[in-house]
């Protein structure tokens, strides 16, 4: 990046600090009232936003969601506001639980397979659990609930980000630890020169991820009935429902009006600014053809401001260093673990799996037949075949728009955003539509249900086809070209095979999503109509709704049963031969 | 420019490094990757270290620097005693990569002060202090500069710039101008000596990794040669040039072709003693990864006009622009089949490789598996499993197993991936990658 470089910049005016230059007078230039304005307003909205939290619950049946429009920037508000709060639990979540992972032989043997299950655990089903436990931690405050709603959207983010930094600090490139270890970097200072650094591009791109994600269930969450108990939380999520209760037309427009705007304004303000950031922290030595850029992000940087937005985030290194034991001498001695530690941690997990498992079949035992599991697992057996059947029509529907977009780059980059952007937004603001249109015409609810599964899903094959199909090198299309390698030929030999590895990323987030999706898309409703569709996501719909945990639960397993073996079975032996015998490089 | 410097009368030892043995993995059986190598080294003295990739030369320097804890023997620093076992990372040492492992997040000042910031040098002096080496490495007004702004002679000078700033005695280098194109490894290596002559760095001495031949003779004051599998150190060539050297110097070209001849010098009996399990048939050979394309490359230039099939190793690397690590296993390949033989420092051709040089594509590969079957035993031993088997077939699986008895994992991995390669070239065996089996099927 050239403008970071300025030979003229000598050494001594870097020694001064920021401080002093900030008390040098001087006039501020317009991109800092600019930023200043951004800045400070982006403050009043989180005290706005905040200050609902704190009152106590009756204050929501006193002041409940109204349907009033000139209410939704401030429901927006809200909304946003929780999605926040859910990212920074993530990111602390991401760091601690990450870190202990990779940095502790015995710890990694219990969090990585942790997380890899908690990953396709459904979590709208969670939902249930969360609002009971955080409604008891804090009674009779709205805290409680924010709180279970902040959680279900802290699910959705933290797997994924967590398992990024894991990969990451696995993956530092050996010769710069070796210059730590050389240097005598102390582990606080490895961390925070180092490991932190590196592991900052991709952990920006699955947060950015996670956020899109995030906001389906934050419109989920926000209205959730739970046996005698609803509870709604001012936000868009919530007035979407009151519209769909009142069957209010008008009203579910303005509400997927406003989420298209929030979605563009935290993209513009937040997240491109974060990305464009995050390209200096990329590993390679030589300086990339396109680096993202953001108007956003060159905004802050002339401004002086941007130094003191700085200080504070580096505020929690400062406070890490201050637990540095300074200059460390011991170099990466790999000790034989000692073989009794050993054993006794493998008895003590053993045990302690041992006596879940106790637990769960006490408790199972005492609530459900047989006949109740072999009934969720006739459901899932449905929905799988939903899941697998759409996925298919998304593939076909999909691959050759994004090959077309792919292989044209004026297009991809005017596209690639706009399928960011739908993955984005949260499907579940459109399904009233649907429902309209099947009330409307009598269409089979089995059947017509089921796109809503992967209505929201279905960009992420989009994007990632879009991404492989961008990447063939440009001499394997002359080539094919040259040798009239066309039609079915083209498809068979060149694309299919080039987009391979990205089409399988593509597709098994999808699945994953779907499965999730199927908990609101199979039960939805319209004022007084309910439409049903016979599945396992409609199975854990009606018993959340019923207050009835333990068949909450077994759905809850039996989904994660079929995702984790869906992923095993298909999804990951495609990818890995994807890996193997595509991967161009 | 400085001129020669004086041998010195006394020498006084700076590091001694005493039966050091370090061993694959972590279990301490097997093949070690070193075995017992003994070395001083002493004050004002420039030592390389030559040797084949695999020899171990990588992880002595990374014992003396701390980041590897042998499994046997020790590194003692001298003078020095509070740092004297094994485990610790002395600070008097630095070290510059091949890689040049430079942090792209942090500009060149940043990454230079990183090991003074580890010391928690104030932030004043650690400033002075960086600016001082930047300056000495000829880099200023590119304090602020990210390292993916700079080329690669500028980013090995940031790594030079941050290996003296602190201070170390010692200075290892690891290839360090290996990465860089000639022209400006040539400069880097001429800046690096003038400094080190007219004293402007502490360092007391400097350890040099290397695969060039010339750059160690231009460079040391002594060359240690590594023998591969398992690392020892074969021989120690004292260098008495004056400084500057010269490469055209008759006496640097036979010192640059004596090793040549102390590095193909070959024990006896290779491995007998690992032999056991398949008495006679060696298949425990480790094979280099070779391609026939090589091979075919090298006896046609020797063949050729200027050499008219004998020619100095030295002037072979240098026509055919090959280093002497690329260059010797091609040639100890075409040796081990009897297409050639290296007489010190001269590679000849044998009949039988004047035979293939001359040959079309298929008398060559007819002539090829003839000596694969005759002179690599585990080719062979492949074919009459192959021939034995009523479906001709078998998983590569049971051969990389048998091989894994004899070397590591990953000499086991790269002998098999050379055999097929060989293998499939005579047209002795065909291999399937995705069923990973040899089979004597002709592809459909």
């Amino acid at each position: 990046m050239s403008e970071d470089f300025h030979p003229d910049d000598t050494p001594q005016l870097r020694v001064m600090p920021a401080f002093s230059r900030m008390l040098r007078l001087q006039a501020p230039s317009r991109a800092d009232i600019v930023a200043l304005l951004l800045l400070a307003g982006l403050a009043v909205m989180v005290v706005r936003g905040a200050e609902g939290v704190v009152q106590p619950l009756s204050h929501l049946q006193l002041q409940p969601v109204t349907i009033d429009p000139a209410n939704l920037p401030a429901y927006a508000l809200r909304t946003t506001f929780r999605m926040f709060a859910a990212l920074l639990a993530s990111l602390l979540f991401t760091l601690t639980y990450a870190t202990l992972a990779a940095k502790s032989r015995w710890a990694e043997q219990i969090l990585i397979p942790a997380l890899d299950i908690l990953q396709s655990v459904p979590i709208l089903g969670f939902l249930t659990f969360t609002v009971t436990f955080f409604m008891n931690l804090f009674p009779g405050q709205i805290l409680g609930v924010e709180c279970a709603a902040v959680f279900a959207i802290f699910t959705s983010q933290a797997w994924n980000m967590a398992f990024s930094f894991y990969q990451s600090l696995r993956t530092v490139p050996a010769d710069l630890a070796e210059v730590s270890v050389g240097f005598g970097l102390s582990p606080v200072r490895r961390f925070l020169r180092l490991e932190l650094p590196f592991a900052t591009p991709s952990l920006v791109w699955n947060a950015m991820m996670s956020m899109s994600g995030g906001w389906f269930f934050v419109v989920a969450a926000e209205a959730i009935t739970v046996g005698n108990t609803t509870v709604t939380l001012p936000g868009i999520g919530s007035y979407l429902a009151l519209a769909i209760q009142t069957r209010d037309f008008h009203a579910v427009a303005y509400a997927v009006g406003a989420m298209g705007v929030v979605i563009l304004i935290y993209d513009q303000l937040v997240f491109r600014p974060v990305v464009a950031w995050a390209d200096r922290f990329r590993c390679e030595q030589t300086a990339s053809a396109d680096q993202p850029n953001s108007w956003a992000y060159d905004l802050f940087r002339r401004t002086t401001a941007f130094d003191w937005l700085f200080r504070v985030f580096e505020l929690p290194a400062m406070l890490l260093l201050l637990f540095d034991r300074g200059f460390q001498h011991k170099a990466a001695a790999v000790r034989p673990p000692n073989r009794w530690v050993e054993l006794g941690w493998q008895v003590a997990v053993g045990l302690g799996v041992a006596g879940a498992a106790w637990a769960i079949f006490d408790y199972v035992h005492h609530t459900l037949t047989l006949a109740d599991g072999l009934t969720a697992f006739g459901y899932a057996a449905i929905t799988l075949v939903r899941v697998l059947v759409l996925i298919a029509l998304a593939s076909v529907i999909w691959v050759p728009i994004g090959v077309w977009i792919g292989l044209r780059p004026v297009w991809a980059e005017r596209l690639q955003p706009i399928a960011q952007f739908l993955a984005a937004f949260p499907a579940n603001v459109m399904f009233p539509f649907f429902v309209i249109a099947i009330l409307r015409w009598h269409l089979n609810v089995e059947i017509w249900l089921s796109p809503l599964m992967i209505l929201g899903t279905q960009w992420y094959i989009l994007f990632n086809v879009i991404a492989g199909a961008s990447a063939i090198p440009n001499d394997l299309r002359e080539a094919a070209g040259m040798f009239g390698v066309k039609g079915w030929l083209w498809w068979r030999q060149v694309v299919i095979p080039a987009i391979f590895p990205y089409y399988v990323t593509g597709a098994l987030t999808a699945s994953g999503g779907s499965w999730n999706a199927s908990i609101v898309a199979e039960m939805v409703t319209w004022g007084h109509d309910k439409l049903t569709a016979t599945g396992l996501g409609a199975y854990i719909a009606r018993a959340t709704v019923a207050g009835d945990y333990p068949r909450v639960a077994l759905g809850i397993a039996v989904m994660s049963i079929f995702v984790v073996t869906l992923n095993r079975t298909l999804w990951r032996p495609l990818y890995a031969y994807g890996e193997r015998r595509m991967r161009l490089s | 420019m400085a001129t020669q410097t004086a041998p010195l009368l006394i020498q006084t030892p700076l590091v001694e490094v005493e039966h050091l043995r370090h061993f694959y993995g972590r279990s301490a059986k097997g093949t070690p990757v070193i075995d017992d190598v003994n070395l001083t080294l002493f004050e004002n003295e420039i030592v390389g270290l030559l040797g084949r990739s695999g020899s171990g030369k990588s992880t002595l320097l990374r014992s003396i620097a701390g980041l590897i804890d042998p499994d046997e023997g020790q590194v003692r620093f001298l003078g020095d005693k509070a740092l004297s076992t094994s485990g610790i990372a002395p600070p008097d040492i630095a070290m510059v990569f091949q890689t040049f492992a430079l942090f792209p997040w942090l500009t060149v000042l940043e990454n230079v002060e990183l090991g003074l910031e580890a010391r928690k040098v104030p932030a004043e002096i650690r400033r002075e202090r960086a600016i001082a080496a930047i300056d000495l490495i000829g880099l200023d007004g590119f304090e602020n500069a990210y390292p993916k702004e700079l080329s690669g002679g500028m980013r090995q000078r940031v790594g030079l710039a941050r290996a003296i700033v602190v201070d170390p005695k010692l200075l290892l280098l690891d290839e360090p101008f290996s990465a860089l194109d000639v022209l400006t490894g040539e400069t880097l290596r001429t800046d690096l000596l003038d400094l080190w002559f007219e004293g402007h760095m502490p360092i007391k001495a400097m350890l040099i990794v290397t695969h060039n031949i010339e750059e160690a003779v231009l460079m040391c004051d002594r060359i240690l040669v590594f023998s591969a599998n398992p690392g020892r150190v074969a021989a120690e060539i004292k260098v008495e040039l004056p400084q500057p050297r010269d490469r055209l110097d008759p006496a640097f070209r036979a010192l640059v072709d004596e090793i040549y001849a102390r590095m193909t010098a070959r024990p006896i009996a290779p491995q007998p003693a690992r032999d056991g399990l398949f008495p006679g048939m060696g298949i425990a050979m480790t094979l280099p990864r070779v391609s026939t394309n090589s091979l075919a490359g090298l006896i046609e230039e020797v063949d050729g006009t200027p050499f008219n099939g004998e020619a100095g190793l030295s002037d072979l690397a240098e026509t055919a622009d090959l280093e002497v690590d690329e260059l010797l296993p091609i040639a100890e390949s075409l040796q081990l089949l009897r297409f050639a033989e290296l007489r010190g420092a001269d590679f000849v051709l044998t009949p039988a490789g004047r035979q293939y040089a001359g040959a079309d594509v298929d008398a060559r590969k007819a002539l090829f598996a003839q000596a694969l079957l005759a002179h690599v035993p585990l080719a062979g031993h492949i074919r009459r499993i192959l021939d034995e088997r009523a479906n001709k077939q078998a998983p590569a699986r049971r051969f990389r197993d048998e091989l894994e008895d004899h070397m590591s994992e990953e000499y086991a991995d790269e002998t098999l991936r050379t055999v097929t390669l060989w293998g499939r070239y005579a047209e002795i065996f065909a291999y399937d990658e995705d069923s990973d089996r040899f089979s004597l099927e002709d592809p459909q």
